[in-house]
């Protein structure tokens, strides 16, 4: 044998890496204890649930990320080269069986139980009589479209788009029913009011992010995509793009305000008003 | 030991361009993958550097930028390269064509490669794809800005949709298409080799686990990379010959509508670059677990516990691995019932590589563990691959993920399983192999303080971005001034750029290490492991046909440390069984 | 042993490699013609049956695209399938016909036919190429270019890359006319099966592609 037992199998080294494995487990449990950058609060029923499921995933996988990385500080600790023998086993069939069954339990299971809140979000559509709210997404901001008093969301055409005389979306004139679409660089929607929301983009790939909504979804060009949601606490929430959309991504931003009904009211109002004026 | 003649006689190659540049020997072809990588990974940490440092001092003069402060698309830019060039030139070759081209053919007592020209091509070919992807940084525009997943129409309409995007994305496109083809004609190879080419004796199942790892990574690369050709294919198309395969129409950009498309689908591409994309990878790491099996069962002097469940699980990951696409995808407007089946088979996923994270602490429990530098790296593996594949579970489910996707917790997902683990498997399987590739040992105290600064700092730079996806913060932002809630965040940022800055200066730790050892280092025996796989049989460095004429005939399985009743604690596969030592 | 090409008859043994008592690898199964470094000549079938894997993967991404780009919206235009498309399909498998034969009399070692078979297929498939470019030159005439519509485009990427391995099948079909055996590693009968193989999954691929293209159109 050419080497030398006593360097290789030093106690240091063995201590020092299992400690470290443990130090730095107890860092990371700490820091997700501790919640020092967190979620914001939910601002919806849904969100909630969201909510939960990543508790429940963070329990779950926390208990499988300390058992892992301490036990395997145990065994550099326990077998460092103490001038033993090692033993000779080659596997253990029952406990193979065991541990890939406890896998295959939790894992999918965890799985299946998150599964609810997506089809809440996603295979189900908005309630009816839910607020029409259309974002268009374009390098590098976005726009709010409301349907206006006649409840109808008037036609555009690309050529018409222009954003530096004030039609971003490309809204045709000629439409009697785009006359009375309030076009918006910010939204605003009533507290407690299911809102539909209908996303769409005119360049490139991009994504409407709420965080506090727990909303995400991509703006895909050629589709029109719908989304729903519910917010139940009034604030200003901030809306980022989420998808890479070039240069400007880092900055494409709004915001999206839940209010009082009266608040809305009165916003919609004055927005119609504005829109007579013009 | 019982050997029995090779077929023919072959002489050496003579000769400077024969025997270093276009070589037709594995070994030396494995060391141009591997310097390839070494190239590259240094120029892609460069990359990274210059990105953290501008992201937390945004106003740095900066190298390379007329008028010294960085602009958005060139951190774009960065991004954009800095990821191609790992994933492709680093995570893709160095483990499976550098060491796999290096060592498989010598582990199953082959003589060379089935096909020596070929594998020469494989190479060169490569080679022509980092130059042509490098090359988009030096035209007009500079290098795309669409991150190395290009999803069009960003990267498919052309200089309009932003600097960088036009020759600059058509050379990416190009180069990577050459990429594919490199990786197929290496996958022919080592597939064939290992089917066709295997020793008297070397069963499949004595075959060690970093074989299986090639020959089952090296699969997923025929069946993956032909999509992504066809992709970039469709995607070069839509650029220069005005097709309508991603690009759909009514698209207005900054005011100008675009007319010469119309009717594509942006998640087509999504589909076809993520069928490619999931297997990819998988090819990153599994060498790496294959190399992890292999140095902890040598260093433990113990055999690997379950080889058979580690087998299968390699199968498991790597067929799996095509069924997974759709976890991309979630929340890009793809069907939301796909995403539930999606959903459950990422979860399913993460079955096999439990059981090959319980039978790494099964093969350490009970053994006898060496604390070589390789070893330590082996460890580090563990950790990581852990640490990286339980965030993985949350993004997994498409509830989180609604959350979650495109935040930097998906940054320190895949930066901690490939830009982290997978290291690691590369820097084992570099302390490992040193000493038979190049006849010296590497100094092991200098290896020990580039691990410890390598590992602490890896978990550093990582696990912060978890807490910074949890808060919300979207990836691929050029600055974090943009957007008010990043505020809170920029502590975060620092700390992060710190880590960095440390971890990537002590890099050049291992390259003194490796440079100076090349010259100065310690000759190296034949084995200086005490290992049983046949590499550790001939000489170091190896001779050019590798057993000098006497092919070893193979009696045993790989992991044989430690038998009761041997006198060494362990049994090289080679050894006849008369010739094995009793003890008394 | 070195010889001319009437050594070289021996049916490729298609076992397996290594592990049974049979020695595997490196050693006297692979007796090509003078060959130097002997692989076992079955490596050649396994690589060709990979490569095709391969480039079955690379069609079946276009072929999804189209169907996908297909089923989208509804841009897709048909046009006028070209009639000489036929006409080349047949002279494909008139050409998978001819080197069958080809095969047969390298077999039983007659070795004049042999060439003349082969030299018969090699000039189907350069025909058949030619009647390819022809087929773009008719839809050209009517108008119908790469860019015209989705469906053309999908016409003009498959026939382009199908035609491109054809190419390569050419390609092969020369080398083994023209290799100096002595020299070489592999033999001359694995040489012809493995490109025998080889061409006729391009015809069959291209009945494959036939088919799609037309119902599709």
């Amino acid at each position: 044998m050419k080497r030398k037992n006593g360097e290789q199998g030093s106690a240091a080294v063995a201590f020092t890496l299992a400690a470290f494995l443990v130090i730095f487990t107890l860092i990371t449990v700490y820091l997700f204890l501790a919640k020092i950058w967190w979620f914001p609060p939910a601002i919806s029923e849904f969100g909630t649930q969201i909510d939960a499921q990543f508790h429940r995933t963070l329990i779950i996988t926390g208990i499988v990320f300390v058992l892992a990385q301490v036990g395997l500080a145990l065994a550099i600790f326990r077998s460092r080269d103490r001038g033993q023998r090692a033993s000779f086993f080659e596997g253990n069939s029952t406990m193979e069986f065991i541990w890939t069954l406890a896998t295959v339990i939790m894992f999918v299971g965890l799985g299946l139980y998150g599964e609810h809140a997506w089809a809440e979000a996603h295979f189900q559509g908005a309630a009816p009589g839910a607020l029409q709210l259309e974002v268009t997404g374009q390098q590098f901001a976005w726009n709010f479209r409301y349907a206006g008093p006649d409840g109808k969301f008037g036609g555009t055409k690309p050529e018409l788009v222009s954003a530096s005389s004030g039609n971003p979306l490309g809204l045709d004139p000629r439409d009697p029913t785009s006359k009375d679409d309030i076009v918006s660089p910010v939204a605003y929607v009533p507290v407690g009011q299911e809102v539909e929301l209908i996303i769409r983009t005119q360049d490139v790939t991009h994504s409407f992010y709420v965080r506090e909504l727990r909303l995400k979804q991509d703006a895909v060009p050629g589709m029109t995509i719908h989304m729903h949601f519910n917010a139940t606490v009034p604030g200003e929430y901030e809306l980022a793009c989420a998808e890479l959309c070039g240069l400007g991504h880092y900055r494409m931003r709004s915001f999206v305000n839940v209010v009082s009904q009266e608040e809305y009211d009165k916003w919609l109002r004055d927005q119609e008003a504005a829109l007579q004026q013009q | 030991m019982v050997t029995h003649e090779s077929g023919g006689h072959h002489h050496p190659p003579t000769g400077f361009i024969r025997k270093y540049i276009f070589s037709l020997d594995h070994k030396v072809i494995g060391l141009q993958y591997y310097f390839l990588a070494l190239f590259s990974v240094f120029v892609g940490m460069a990359l990274s550097l210059l990105m953290r440092i501008h992201l937390v001092w945004p106003s740095a003069k900066m190298p390379f930028t007329p008028g010294g402060q960085m602009t958005p698309e060139q951190y774009l830019a960065l991004m954009t390269m800095h990821g191609s060039i790992m994933v492709f030139m680093v995570l893709t070759t160095a483990p499976q064509s550098g060491f796999g081209n290096y060592a498989l053919p010598i582990q199953i007592g082959a003589e060379d490669m089935a096909f020596p020209v070929l594998n020469m091509l494989s190479f060169w070919t490569t080679f022509l794809s980092l130059v042509v992807l490098v090359s988009a940084f030096f035209v007009t525009g500079g290098a795309p800005i669409s991150g190395w997943t290009a999803y069009p129409p960003l990267s498919a309409l052309g200089q309009i949709a932003g600097p960088g995007q036009g020759t600059g994305q058509t050379l990416w496109i190009v180069g990577v298409a050459i990429f594919c083809i490199g990786s197929l004609l290496g996958a022919l190879n080592f597939i064939t080799t290992t089917v066709d080419l295997r020793t008297k004796g070397m069963t499949l199942g004595r075959m060690p686990l970093t074989v299986w790892a090639w020959l089952i990574t090296a699969i997923l690369g025929l069946l993956a990379f032909g999509v992504l050709l066809a992709a970039c294919l469709l995607l070069l198309l839509d650029r220069v010959a005005g097709t309508s395969f991603f690009i759909p129409g009514g698209l207005v950009v900054t005011d100008t509508p675009i007319v010469s498309h119309t009717g594509g689908s942006p998640l087509l591409w999504q589909h076809l670059f993520w069928f490619f994309g999931h297997p990819e990878v998988y090819i990153a790491i599994l060498p790496g677990m294959g190399v992890a099996s292999h140095v902890l069962s040598t260093f433990a002097r113990k055999p690997v516990f379950g080889y058979k469940a580690m087998v299968g699980a390699l199968g498991a990951i790597g067929f799996l691995g095509f069924c997974v696409w759709g976890h991309h995808m979630f929340i890009s407007g793809m069907s939301p019932y796909s995403a539930f089946a999606f959903s459950l088979l990422t979860m399913t996923i993460g079955v096999p590589s439990a059981i090959k994270t319980f039978n790494w602490l099964g093969t350490l429990w009970g053994g006898r563990i060496q604390f070589t530098t390789a070893m330590m790296f082996g460890l580090g593996f563990v950790s990581l691959f852990v640490t990286g594949g339980l965030s993985g579970l949350f993004l997994a489910q498409p509830s989180i993920d609604l959350y979650l996707h495109d935040t930097y917790f998906v940054v320190a997902h895949f930066h901690l399983i490939m830009g982290v683990a997978a290291i690691f498997g590369i820097f084992a399987a570099t302390y490992f192999w040193f000493p038979k590739m190049f006849g010296r040992m590497l100094n092991e105290t200098i290896g020990k303080i580039h691990f410890w600064f390598t590992f602490v700092g890896v978990y550093s730079i990582f696990m912060p971005m978890h807490f910074l996806g949890i808060a919300g913060h979207p990836r691929r932002y050029a600055d974090t001034t943009g957007v008010n809630f990043l505020g809170p965040l920029h502590s975060v940022h620092y700390f992060i750029t710190i880590a960095a800055m440390v971890t990537i200066t002590a890099q050049l730790i291992f390259l003194f290490n490796f440079f100076y050892s090349l010259k100065k280092g310690e000759k190296a025996a034949e084995n200086p492991w005490n290992a049983t796989t046949l590499e550790w049989t001939i000489p170091s460095p190896p001779p050019f046909d590798n057993f000098a004429g006497r092919i070893p005939v193979v009696y045993r399985g790989p992991y044989e440390f430690s038998v009761p009743g041997a006198t060494d604690d362990y049994v090289p596969q080679h050894l006849a069984p008369e010739r094995v030592g009793k003890a008394h | 042993m070195p010889g001319t090409i009437i050594d070289d008859v021996q049916i490729i043994d298609a076992g397996r490699g290594g592990g049974t008592d049979v020695p595997a690898g490196g050693d006297d199964d692979g007796e090509g013609a003078g060959g130097s470094n002997g692989i076992p000549q079955r490596a050649y079938f396994t690589v060709i049956q990979l490569g095709l894997a391969g480039i079955v993967m690379f069609f079946m991404a276009l072929t999804s695209s189209f169907l996908v780009r297909k089923g989208l919206g509804n841009d897709w235009v048909s046009f006028n399938f070209p009639r000489i498309l036929c006409l080349n399909t047949l002279i494909l498998l008139g050409s998978s016909f001819t080197i069958q034969v080809a095969r047969r009399h390298l077999h039983r070692r007659e070795n004049a036919a042999f060439r003349r078979w082969w030299s018969i297929t090699t000039a189907l498939g350069a025909l058949f190429l030619a009647g390819q470019l022809m087929a773009w030159r008719q839809l050209a005439a009517q108008g119908v270019f790469l860019v015209t519509n989705p469906s053309s485009s999908f016409f003009y990427v498959l026939t382009g890359a199908h035609g491109l391995h054809l190419l390569g099948g050419i390609l092969a079909l020369l080398y083994v006319s023209r290799r100096n055996w002595r020299r070489a590693r592999i033999s001359q009968v694995t040489a012809t099966d493995v490109a025998s193989i080889y061409w006729h999954c391009m015809d069959g691929l291209w009945i494959f592609l036939f088919a799609l293209l037309y119902l599709g159109r």
